[in-house]
């Protein structure tokens, strides 16, 4: 007769501590936070909730009101461009020493710059700019050409390292000084890699920047805060419409872009 | 291109010589240099640690409940479970009123942003995490949802096929079918969400629903430079925690 060997488990045991592992973790969260259910799901809590969903309708649509709604949605957008082109560009400066170019130390010190940059979001960025630069959107842009820089020196960084270094190599040999070397070697070949990195995060921008007001950075969350603390709920309203048209807007037209330049 | 720029410079009011007046340099210098050292006391750093649990709680507890919410909307929306596609070729009305039901609930759950969520739910439950929880499952609810009902449609249709052809229940096709086939796409997908969830929950904090952002918001309106500084340690050690957390869970199931 022949011996089989004992079926293998269905999960292995490093998964199965794993999984209780997980399942701790979202018990200990619940019974740590003490959610008030009880007061959510309350039919006081249900007629307050529902009193204040129906204070949202309608939705001011006053000429006077639409244009500074429309000033704000201007100046969202100007942040989020104006600080992706500054996170472009400071990116690319620091991506030169953080892709191991100048040396270890510089290496270090540029990674780990770029790395506090990224893990401090843009509306924290802003709560600590306000201090220097007053409220507004100029704190708001500020905060999110810090939080960008981060994130695109480090995607250039790695683009940068991740490069064949061949080309830039044998120009370096054949007595080309560094700057030249890299402007024509590797400069062409991330080039598109750039662009498409810079065009995503000005995207995210857009977005980043529509709520960043919410701590008074400017543009339309500035108006959503406001709004919302006078418990003016039907100008709220408005500027929630007004921020879901544009983020539905520039989402439409990122993926049109996309699609185009994909070539289909 | 400076025709643009002139008007975007205008309109974000970027005056970069405000930073340089003698007033704000000194408020950003006072400040500054109240950040060393960080504060450090015992009962401080005690505080510190239950707002960090809240923040990961919040996260994890948001999450949970936003699979709750995202697993039935993906099961409605995804069109590899359609029978009469199958059949015909082509959705009953019934069944594709229903998909399309499904799918506009999670457009609007994930367009409003996580913050705008917090900031309402604030108003409704009041100050504390339940509002921070709620805006996560809201949001993550429909972000997971849109992305596993893709996952689900983008994955190999061949066995779920057969298993409904053959006359199997949509559940046992799904379970056999096209979940083996999807599943570490959509653990991954899932881990990659917690990441962002902790992030998410620091920052609505500031909006008044828990965590280490509301701590934050108090400390800076108090200009505690020290305080400030020793958050943003924790706050940065916690984001790169998390970060390594998932980048290992998705390398072993993924």
């Amino acid at each position: 007769m022949l011996q089989h060997p004992p079926a293998p488990p269905v999960i292995s045991r490093s998964t199965a501590v794993l999984l209780m592992g997980l399942l701790a973790l979202v018990t200990a969260s619940f019974y740590s936070l003490a959610i008030k259910w009880g007061e959510l799901f309350s039919a006081d809590a249900l007629r307050s909730g529902l009193e204040f969903i129906a204070g949202f309708a309608p939705p001011e649509l006053a000429g006077p009101f639409l244009l500074k709604i429309a000033g704000a949605t201007l100046e969202t957008l100007s942040m989020s461009a104006l600080s992706t082109l500054i996170a472009a560009a400071l990116g690319i400066a620091l991506a030169l020493p953080a892709s191991g170019r100048m040396g270890g130390a510089l290496y270090a010190i540029t990674r780990l710059m770029l790395n506090v940059l990224r893990s401090i979001p843009e509306l924290v960025w802003a709560s600590i700019l306000l201090i220097a630069a007053g409220l507004g959107p100029f704190a708001g842009t500020l905060a999110l050409a810090a939080h960008t820089t981060g994130v695109l020196g480090r995607l250039f960084a790695d683009a940068l390292e991740n490069l064949p270094p061949a080309p830039e190599t044998t120009l370096r040999i054949n007595g080309a000084t560094p700057l030249a070397a890299f402007c024509y070697a590797a400069l062409p070949q991330i080039l598109p890699q750039l662009m498409s990195y810079t065009l995503y995060r000005w995207e995210n921008n857009i977005r980043a920047a529509a709520i960043l007001g919410v701590v008074g950075a400017g543009g339309l969350g500035q108006m959503l805060k406001y709004h919302l603390s006078l418990f003016q709920m039907q100008q709220a309203a408005s500027v929630i419409i007004a921020m879901l048209l544009m983020i539905t807007v520039v989402d439409g037209a990122s993926f049109w872009l996309r699609r185009k330049m994909t070539g289909s | 291109m400076l025709i643009l720029l002139w008007p975007m410079l205008v309109f974000s009011e970027f005056k970069p010589w405000i930073l340089f007046e003698a007033q704000s340099l000194q408020a950003s210098w006072q400040f500054l240099a109240s950040f060393v050292p960080p504060a450090h006391s015992g009962e401080f750093l005690q505080l510190l640690m239950v707002a960090t649990w809240q923040t990961v709680a919040i996260a994890t507890a948001g999450l949970t409940l936003a699979l709750l919410c995202a697993i039935p909307l993906a099961l409605l929306a995804t069109e590899s479970l359609s029978i009469s596609m199958l059949e015909t070729g082509r959705m009953r009305l019934a069944g594709g009123l229903i998909r399309q039901a499904a799918r506009w609930l999670l457009v609007l759950l994930r367009s409003v942003p996580e913050l705008v969520w917090a900031l309402l739910f604030v108003r409704i439950v009041g100050l504390g995490p339940t509002a921070g929880v709620l805006a996560i499952a809201l949001t993550y609810g429909g972000m997971l949802g849109k992305v596993y009902a893709e996952i689900l449609d983008s994955s190999d249709v061949h066995g779920t096929e057969t298993l409904l052809k053959n006359g199997s229940g949509r559940l046992a096709a799904l379970f056999y079918g096209a979940l083996p086939e999807a599943a570490p796409e959509l653990v991954s997908y899932t881990t990659y969400r917690w990441e962002c969830a902790i992030r998410g929950s620091v920052v609505m904090g500031f909006v008044g629903a828990g965590g280490l952002g509301q701590r934050m918001d108090e400390s800076l309106k108090m200009l505690a430079g020290d305080e400030v500084a020793s958050m943003l340690i924790i706050f940065v050690l916690l984001v790169g925690a998390a970060d390594w957390v998932s980048t290992s869970l998705r390398k072993r199931l993924g």
